[in-house]
Protein backbone atom coordinates (compact mmCIF):
# COMPACT_ATOMS: atom_id res chain seq x y z
CA UNK A 1 0.00 0.00 0.00
CA UNK A 2 3.06 2.45 0.14
CA UNK A 3 3.07 2.72 -3.37
CA UNK A 4 0.25 4.80 -3.37
CA UNK A 5 2.47 7.56 -1.12
CA UNK A 6 5.81 6.62 -3.06
CA UNK A 7 3.48 7.31 -6.55
CA UNK A 8 2.65 10.27 -5.01
CA UNK A 9 5.75 11.63 -3.68
CA UNK A 10 7.91 10.60 -6.15
CA UNK A 11 5.70 11.16 -9.43
CA UNK A 12 5.93 14.94 -8.48
CA UNK A 13 4.03 15.23 -12.44
CA UNK A 14 0.42 15.69 -11.07
CA UNK A 15 0.93 19.63 -11.75
CA UNK A 16 1.13 18.95 -15.22
CA UNK A 17 -1.76 17.48 -15.70
CA UNK A 18 -4.05 20.03 -14.27
CA UNK A 19 -1.56 22.55 -15.86
CA UNK A 20 -2.99 21.22 -19.13
CA UNK A 21 -6.15 21.17 -18.42
CA UNK A 22 -6.25 24.74 -17.37
CA UNK A 23 -5.02 25.62 -20.68
CA UNK A 24 -7.38 23.64 -22.60
CA UNK A 25 -10.54 25.26 -21.36
CA UNK A 26 -9.08 28.85 -20.82
CA UNK A 27 -7.39 28.78 -24.63
CA UNK A 28 -11.84 27.51 -26.00
CA UNK A 29 -13.14 30.57 -25.24
CA UNK A 30 -10.66 32.48 -27.02
CA UNK A 31 -10.64 30.09 -30.53
CA UNK A 32 -14.11 29.70 -30.45
CA UNK A 33 -15.40 33.19 -29.90
CA UNK A 34 -17.23 35.36 -27.60
CA UNK A 35 -20.34 33.62 -28.53
CA UNK A 36 -22.06 32.75 -24.75
CA UNK A 37 -24.43 30.44 -26.53
CA UNK A 38 -22.54 28.61 -28.19
CA UNK A 39 -19.78 27.96 -24.88
CA UNK A 40 -22.80 27.34 -22.81
CA UNK A 41 -23.00 24.30 -25.30
CA UNK A 42 -20.21 22.80 -26.03
CA UNK A 43 -18.92 23.29 -22.18
CA UNK A 44 -19.41 19.79 -20.94
CA UNK A 45 -17.74 18.47 -24.03
CA UNK A 46 -14.76 20.55 -23.62
CA UNK A 47 -14.48 19.91 -19.85
CA UNK A 48 -15.05 15.89 -20.39
CA UNK A 49 -11.94 16.38 -23.92
CA UNK A 50 -9.74 18.93 -21.83
CA UNK A 51 -9.78 16.09 -18.77
CA UNK A 52 -8.92 13.39 -20.95
CA UNK A 53 -6.47 14.59 -22.61
CA UNK A 54 -4.70 15.28 -19.87
CA UNK A 55 -5.17 11.65 -18.43
CA UNK A 56 -3.30 11.01 -21.33
CA UNK A 57 -0.64 13.35 -20.98
CA UNK A 58 0.54 11.81 -17.65
CA UNK A 59 0.15 7.93 -18.39
CA UNK A 60 3.54 7.13 -19.90
CA UNK A 61 5.55 8.10 -16.45
CA UNK A 62 2.96 5.62 -14.48
CA UNK A 63 4.74 2.39 -15.20
CA UNK A 64 8.05 4.01 -17.40
CA UNK A 65 9.74 5.51 -14.42
CA UNK A 66 9.89 2.19 -12.26
CA UNK A 67 10.76 0.60 -15.15
CA UNK A 68 13.71 2.83 -15.98
CA UNK A 69 15.03 2.57 -12.08
CA UNK A 70 14.63 -1.11 -11.69
CA UNK A 71 12.32 -0.93 -9.33
CA UNK A 72 9.35 -2.61 -11.51
CA UNK A 73 11.82 -6.39 -11.58
CA UNK A 74 11.89 -6.00 -7.92
CA UNK A 75 8.48 -5.61 -7.60
CA UNK A 76 7.64 -8.49 -9.53
CA UNK A 77 9.35 -10.77 -7.40
CA UNK A 78 8.07 -9.01 -4.18
CA UNK A 79 5.28 -11.16 -2.44
CA UNK A 80 2.63 -7.81 -3.79
CA UNK A 81 0.67 -9.48 -6.85
CA UNK A 82 1.64 -7.98 -9.80
CA UNK A 83 -2.57 -7.03 -9.95
CA UNK A 84 -2.32 -5.84 -6.66
CA UNK A 85 0.79 -3.29 -7.95
CA UNK A 86 -1.17 -2.49 -11.05
CA UNK A 87 -4.45 -1.67 -9.33
CA UNK A 88 -2.55 0.64 -6.77
CA UNK A 89 -0.70 1.99 -9.90
CA UNK A 90 -4.22 3.34 -10.84
CA UNK A 91 -5.30 4.29 -7.85
CA UNK A 92 -2.48 6.34 -7.37
CA UNK A 93 -3.23 7.73 -10.94
CA UNK A 94 -6.39 8.41 -9.79
CA UNK A 95 -5.84 10.52 -7.16
CA UNK A 96 -3.20 12.48 -8.46
CA UNK A 97 -4.22 13.19 -11.73
CA UNK A 98 -8.10 12.52 -11.94
CA UNK A 99 -9.48 13.62 -8.87
CA UNK A 100 -7.39 17.31 -9.04
CA UNK A 101 -9.25 16.97 -12.54
CA UNK A 102 -12.51 16.54 -10.89
CA UNK A 103 -12.24 19.65 -8.45
CA UNK A 104 -10.96 21.91 -10.97
CA UNK A 105 -13.79 21.34 -13.61
CA UNK A 106 -16.73 22.92 -11.72
CA UNK A 107 -14.45 26.23 -11.40
CA UNK A 108 -12.95 25.99 -15.35
CA UNK A 109 -16.60 25.75 -16.11
CA UNK A 110 -17.15 28.65 -15.19
CA UNK A 111 -14.67 30.17 -17.91
CA UNK A 112 -16.47 28.14 -20.16
CA UNK A 113 -20.20 29.83 -19.53
CA UNK A 114 -21.34 25.96 -18.13
CA UNK A 115 -24.89 26.58 -17.45
CA UNK A 116 -25.41 26.63 -13.49
CA UNK A 117 -27.46 23.01 -13.46
CA UNK A 118 -24.42 21.53 -15.51
CA UNK A 119 -21.93 21.56 -12.89
CA UNK A 120 -23.51 19.03 -10.64
CA UNK A 121 -23.68 16.57 -13.42
CA UNK A 122 -20.36 17.40 -15.00
CA UNK A 123 -18.41 16.67 -11.46
CA UNK A 124 -20.90 13.45 -11.04
CA UNK A 125 -19.55 12.33 -14.76
CA UNK A 126 -15.98 13.02 -14.32
CA UNK A 127 -15.88 11.43 -10.48
CA UNK A 128 -17.76 7.86 -11.95
CA UNK A 129 -15.25 8.39 -15.72
CA UNK A 130 -12.09 9.10 -14.76
CA UNK A 131 -11.07 5.68 -12.63
CA UNK A 132 -12.39 4.15 -15.93
CA UNK A 133 -9.86 6.80 -17.78
CA UNK A 134 -6.74 6.20 -14.90
CA UNK A 135 -7.61 2.01 -15.30
CA UNK A 136 -7.63 1.60 -18.80
CA UNK A 137 -4.55 4.35 -19.53
CA UNK A 138 -2.67 1.83 -16.68
CA UNK A 139 -3.24 -1.04 -19.30
CA UNK A 140 -1.59 0.95 -21.93
CA UNK A 141 1.14 2.08 -20.23
CA UNK A 142 2.13 -2.04 -19.25
CA UNK A 143 1.60 -2.46 -22.95
CA UNK A 144 4.00 -0.39 -23.80
CA UNK A 145 6.47 -0.29 -20.85
CA UNK A 146 9.84 -0.81 -21.73
CA UNK A 147 9.43 0.61 -25.17
CA UNK A 148 11.68 3.70 -26.24
CA UNK A 149 9.46 6.47 -27.26
CA UNK A 150 6.43 4.52 -25.90
CA UNK A 151 4.35 7.77 -25.17
CA UNK A 152 2.83 8.02 -28.98
CA UNK A 153 2.18 4.26 -29.47
CA UNK A 154 0.93 4.24 -25.95
CA UNK A 155 -1.70 7.37 -26.61
CA UNK A 156 -2.99 5.57 -30.26
CA UNK A 157 -3.65 2.28 -28.02
CA UNK A 158 -5.25 3.96 -25.43
CA UNK A 159 -7.41 6.12 -27.04
CA UNK A 160 -10.02 3.73 -29.33
CA UNK A 161 -10.42 2.24 -25.39
CA UNK A 162 -11.07 5.72 -23.73
CA UNK A 163 -14.23 6.34 -26.68
CA UNK A 164 -16.91 4.71 -24.88
CA UNK A 165 -15.88 6.86 -20.90
CA UNK A 166 -15.80 9.71 -23.21
CA UNK A 167 -19.00 9.21 -25.17
CA UNK A 168 -21.25 8.18 -22.12
CA UNK A 169 -19.47 10.80 -19.70
CA UNK A 170 -19.73 13.76 -21.98
CA UNK A 171 -23.20 12.82 -22.60
CA UNK A 172 -24.55 12.73 -19.05
CA UNK A 173 -22.99 16.02 -18.74
CA UNK A 174 -24.61 17.53 -21.67
CA UNK A 175 -27.98 16.21 -20.86
CA UNK A 176 -27.40 17.62 -17.39
CA UNK A 177 -26.56 20.83 -18.54
CA UNK A 178 -29.59 20.99 -21.01
CA UNK A 179 -31.89 19.92 -17.99
CA UNK A 180 -33.10 16.42 -19.34
CA UNK A 181 -32.56 13.32 -18.38
CA UNK A 182 -29.14 11.99 -17.47
CA UNK A 183 -29.94 8.11 -15.99
CA UNK A 184 -28.82 6.28 -19.05
CA UNK A 185 -25.23 7.52 -20.00
CA UNK A 186 -25.03 7.76 -16.61
CA UNK A 187 -25.74 4.34 -15.93
CA UNK A 188 -23.61 3.55 -18.48
CA UNK A 189 -20.82 5.17 -17.52
CA UNK A 190 -20.30 3.86 -14.37
CA UNK A 191 -21.18 0.50 -15.82
CA UNK A 192 -18.01 0.98 -18.02
CA UNK A 193 -15.93 2.20 -14.71
CA UNK A 194 -16.64 -0.52 -12.72
CA UNK A 195 -16.57 -2.91 -15.20
CA UNK A 196 -12.97 -2.06 -16.26
CA UNK A 197 -12.05 -1.39 -12.66
CA UNK A 198 -12.91 -5.07 -12.09
CA UNK A 199 -11.16 -6.48 -15.10
CA UNK A 200 -8.44 -4.55 -16.25
CA UNK A 201 -5.83 -5.23 -13.24
CA UNK A 202 -5.52 -8.70 -14.70
CA UNK A 203 -4.72 -7.42 -17.95
CA UNK A 204 -2.13 -4.78 -16.83
CA UNK A 205 -0.40 -7.40 -14.39
CA UNK A 206 -0.40 -10.15 -16.99
CA UNK A 207 1.28 -7.83 -20.35
CA UNK A 208 3.46 -6.52 -18.03
CA UNK A 209 4.35 -9.74 -16.69
CA UNK A 210 5.45 -10.61 -20.33
CA UNK A 211 6.66 -7.67 -21.41
CA UNK A 212 9.31 -8.46 -17.95
CA UNK A 213 10.86 -11.21 -19.05
CA UNK B 1 14.87 -25.27 2.21
CA UNK B 2 17.74 -25.68 -0.96
CA UNK B 3 17.59 -24.40 -4.28
CA UNK B 4 17.08 -27.39 -7.09
CA UNK B 5 18.18 -26.65 -10.15
CA UNK B 6 18.30 -29.53 -13.12
CA UNK B 7 19.14 -29.35 -16.71
CA UNK B 8 18.08 -25.86 -17.10
CA UNK B 9 17.49 -24.40 -20.51
CA UNK B 10 17.48 -20.82 -20.42
CA UNK B 11 16.83 -18.47 -23.74
CA UNK B 12 17.16 -14.70 -24.17
CA UNK B 13 14.60 -12.95 -26.47
CA UNK B 14 13.83 -16.34 -28.07
CA UNK B 15 17.44 -17.77 -28.80
CA UNK B 16 18.74 -20.32 -26.37
CA UNK B 17 21.64 -18.74 -24.29
CA UNK B 18 22.73 -21.65 -21.72
CA UNK B 19 21.53 -25.17 -21.38
CA UNK B 20 22.17 -28.26 -19.13
CA UNK B 21 22.81 -26.48 -15.89
CA UNK B 22 22.25 -28.40 -12.85
CA UNK B 23 23.13 -27.28 -8.97
CA UNK B 24 22.09 -27.68 -5.63
CA UNK B 25 22.12 -24.81 -3.48
CA UNK B 26 21.19 -25.91 0.39
CA UNK B 27 20.79 -23.23 3.34
CA UNK B 28 24.01 -21.52 4.35
CA UNK B 29 26.07 -21.78 1.47
CA UNK B 30 26.72 -19.04 -1.16
CA UNK B 31 27.31 -20.03 -5.08
CA UNK B 32 29.29 -17.90 -7.39
CA UNK B 33 28.63 -17.49 -10.78
CA UNK B 34 31.04 -17.47 -12.98
CA UNK B 35 31.61 -16.44 -17.12
CA UNK B 36 32.65 -14.00 -19.83
CA UNK B 37 30.65 -11.12 -20.37
CA UNK B 38 26.87 -12.07 -22.04
CA UNK B 39 27.19 -15.47 -21.53
CA UNK B 40 23.73 -14.92 -19.85
CA UNK B 41 24.70 -14.92 -16.35
CA UNK B 42 21.80 -12.54 -15.65
CA UNK B 43 19.58 -13.97 -17.88
CA UNK B 44 19.88 -17.55 -15.73
CA UNK B 45 19.90 -15.62 -12.54
CA UNK B 46 16.32 -14.09 -13.64
CA UNK B 47 14.66 -17.17 -14.53
CA UNK B 48 15.77 -18.24 -11.56
CA UNK B 49 13.97 -15.22 -10.01
CA UNK B 50 11.05 -16.32 -11.37
CA UNK B 51 10.73 -12.98 -14.09
CA UNK B 52 10.83 -15.16 -17.21
CA UNK B 53 10.08 -19.10 -17.93
CA UNK B 54 12.43 -21.52 -18.95
CA UNK B 55 12.98 -22.89 -21.88
CA UNK B 56 13.51 -26.36 -19.97
CA UNK B 57 14.38 -27.99 -16.96
CA UNK B 58 13.58 -27.63 -13.62
CA UNK B 59 13.75 -25.16 -10.37
CA UNK B 60 12.01 -25.82 -7.56
CA UNK B 61 12.41 -24.88 -3.83
CA UNK B 62 12.43 -20.95 -5.01
CA UNK B 63 8.53 -20.24 -4.89
CA UNK B 64 8.72 -17.15 -2.77
CA UNK B 65 12.09 -17.53 -0.93
CA UNK B 66 13.72 -15.41 -3.56
CA UNK B 67 15.14 -11.75 -2.88
CA UNK B 68 16.41 -10.53 -6.04
CA UNK B 69 18.66 -7.73 -6.49
CA UNK B 70 19.13 -6.39 -10.52
CA UNK B 71 21.71 -4.54 -11.84
CA UNK B 72 19.49 -0.90 -11.43
CA UNK B 73 19.01 -0.57 -7.56
CA UNK B 74 15.51 -0.05 -8.05
CA UNK B 75 15.72 3.18 -5.83
CA UNK B 76 13.12 6.39 -5.69
CA UNK B 77 15.56 9.42 -5.83
CA UNK B 78 12.84 11.72 -4.33
CA UNK B 79 12.91 9.70 -1.44
CA UNK B 80 15.37 9.77 1.45
CA UNK B 81 17.67 6.88 2.03
CA UNK B 82 15.32 5.45 4.90
CA UNK B 83 11.93 6.00 3.31
CA UNK B 84 13.23 4.17 -0.02
CA UNK B 85 14.43 1.00 2.64
CA UNK B 86 10.87 1.24 4.69
CA UNK B 87 9.14 0.89 1.09
CA UNK B 88 10.79 -2.31 0.45
CA UNK B 89 10.30 -3.50 4.11
CA UNK B 90 6.88 -2.92 4.00
CA UNK B 91 5.98 -4.83 0.98
CA UNK B 92 7.94 -7.38 1.88
CA UNK B 93 6.16 -7.48 5.46
CA UNK B 94 9.04 -6.51 7.80
CA UNK B 95 9.32 -4.05 10.24
CA UNK B 96 12.70 -2.96 11.22
CA UNK B 97 15.43 -1.93 8.58
CA UNK B 98 18.08 -0.34 11.15
CA UNK B 99 20.13 -3.48 11.22
CA UNK B 100 20.47 -3.07 7.65
CA UNK B 101 21.81 0.45 7.63
CA UNK B 102 23.79 -0.69 10.51
CA UNK B 103 25.33 -3.23 8.05
CA UNK B 104 25.96 -1.25 5.42
CA UNK B 105 27.23 2.03 6.48
CA UNK B 106 23.89 4.08 5.43
CA UNK B 107 23.33 5.12 9.27
CA UNK B 108 24.52 8.85 8.90
CA UNK B 109 23.03 9.12 5.39
CA UNK B 110 19.46 7.85 6.18
CA UNK B 111 17.89 11.15 5.86
CA UNK B 112 19.96 12.27 2.63
CA UNK B 113 17.98 11.94 -0.64
CA UNK B 114 18.51 9.00 -2.47
CA UNK B 115 19.30 11.08 -6.03
CA UNK B 116 22.07 12.84 -3.94
CA UNK B 117 23.97 9.69 -2.95
CA UNK B 118 26.86 8.69 -5.09
CA UNK B 119 27.12 5.92 -7.06
CA UNK B 120 28.75 3.69 -4.31
CA UNK B 121 26.51 4.78 -1.75
CA UNK B 122 23.23 3.88 -3.91
CA UNK B 123 24.56 0.40 -4.48
CA UNK B 124 25.24 -0.09 -0.65
CA UNK B 125 21.52 0.95 -0.39
CA UNK B 126 20.16 -1.11 -2.86
CA UNK B 127 22.10 -4.08 -1.33
CA UNK B 128 20.77 -3.31 2.16
CA UNK B 129 17.67 -3.90 0.50
CA UNK B 130 18.52 -7.62 0.59
CA UNK B 131 18.26 -7.32 4.38
CA UNK B 132 14.52 -6.21 4.65
CA UNK B 133 13.32 -8.67 2.78
CA UNK B 134 13.61 -11.41 5.39
CA UNK B 135 14.09 -13.94 2.27
CA UNK B 136 16.51 -16.83 2.27
CA UNK B 137 17.99 -16.89 -0.50
CA UNK B 138 19.51 -13.86 -2.47
CA UNK B 139 20.07 -13.71 -5.82
CA UNK B 140 22.41 -11.18 -6.76
CA UNK B 141 23.62 -10.05 -9.69
CA UNK B 142 27.41 -8.48 -9.90
CA UNK B 143 26.18 -7.14 -6.96
CA UNK B 144 30.04 -5.25 -6.45
CA UNK B 145 29.76 -2.93 -9.20
CA UNK B 146 31.13 0.66 -8.36
CA UNK B 147 31.87 -0.37 -4.40
CA UNK B 148 35.35 0.47 -3.47
CA UNK B 149 37.23 -2.43 -1.10
CA UNK B 150 35.53 -1.53 2.58
CA UNK B 151 32.07 -1.63 0.68
CA UNK B 152 33.03 -4.95 -0.68
CA UNK B 153 34.05 -6.56 2.36
CA UNK B 154 30.60 -5.02 4.18
CA UNK B 155 28.86 -6.53 1.43
CA UNK B 156 31.11 -9.87 2.20
CA UNK B 157 30.41 -9.40 6.02
CA UNK B 158 26.68 -8.99 5.61
CA UNK B 159 26.45 -12.32 3.15
CA UNK B 160 28.40 -14.17 5.72
CA UNK B 161 26.39 -13.09 8.24
CA UNK B 162 23.50 -14.23 6.28
CA UNK B 163 24.98 -17.55 5.53
CA UNK B 164 25.33 -17.93 9.25
CA UNK B 165 21.66 -17.03 9.63
CA UNK B 166 20.81 -20.14 7.89
CA UNK B 167 20.47 -18.13 4.36
CA UNK B 168 21.90 -18.88 1.43
CA UNK B 169 23.19 -17.08 -1.82
CA UNK B 170 23.53 -17.00 -5.76
CA UNK B 171 25.41 -14.24 -6.77
CA UNK B 172 27.54 -13.43 -10.43
CA UNK B 173 30.82 -11.37 -9.86
CA UNK B 174 33.83 -10.96 -11.56
CA UNK B 175 35.64 -10.33 -8.37
CA UNK B 176 36.86 -12.15 -5.21
CA UNK B 177 34.61 -11.62 -2.54
CA UNK B 178 36.46 -13.51 -0.31
CA UNK B 179 33.49 -15.71 0.25
CA UNK B 180 33.88 -19.47 1.20
CA UNK B 181 31.68 -20.54 -1.78
CA UNK B 182 31.61 -22.75 -4.34
CA UNK B 183 32.16 -21.27 -8.02
CA UNK B 184 30.46 -22.25 -10.91
CA UNK B 185 31.81 -21.10 -14.55
CA UNK B 186 28.85 -20.80 -16.55
CA UNK B 187 31.09 -20.73 -19.77
CA UNK B 188 31.06 -24.40 -20.62
CA UNK B 189 27.28 -24.62 -20.51
CA UNK B 190 26.86 -21.91 -23.26
CA UNK B 191 23.44 -23.71 -26.04
CA UNK B 192 24.46 -24.95 -29.32
CA UNK B 193 23.11 -21.82 -31.80
CA UNK B 194 19.73 -22.94 -32.64
CA UNK B 195 19.29 -25.49 -35.72
CA UNK B 196 17.11 -24.27 -38.61
CA UNK B 197 15.55 -27.90 -39.21
CA UNK B 198 12.21 -26.38 -39.64
CA UNK B 199 13.68 -24.02 -42.28
CA UNK B 200 11.42 -23.07 -45.10
CA UNK B 201 13.92 -22.77 -48.42
CA UNK B 202 10.44 -21.27 -50.01
CA UNK B 203 11.73 -18.43 -49.03
CA UNK B 204 14.88 -18.00 -50.32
Amino acid sequence: MRDLRLAVRAGGGFGLGLAFFLIVTVMVPFSVGPESDLLARIAPGVLWLGALLSCLLSLDRLLALDWEDGSLDLLATAPLPLEAVVSIKALAHWITTGLPLVLAAPVLGVLLNLPLEGFKWVVISLLLGTPALSVIGTFGAALTVGLKRGGLLLSLLVMPLYVPTLIFGAEAARRGAMGMQVETPLLMLAGISAGVIALMPFASASVLRINLR
Amino acid sequence: MSLNVSDLRIARGGLPVLEGISFQLPPGQALILRGPNGIGKTTLLRTIAGLQPPLGGSISGGEDQIAYAAHSDGLKFALTVSENLRFWASVFGQRSITPALKAFNLTKLQDRPAGALSAGQKRRLGLSRMMVTGRPIWVMDEPTVSLDQDSVSLFANAVREHLAAGGSALIATHIDLGLEATVLDVGPYKAAPLEFDDFDGGFL
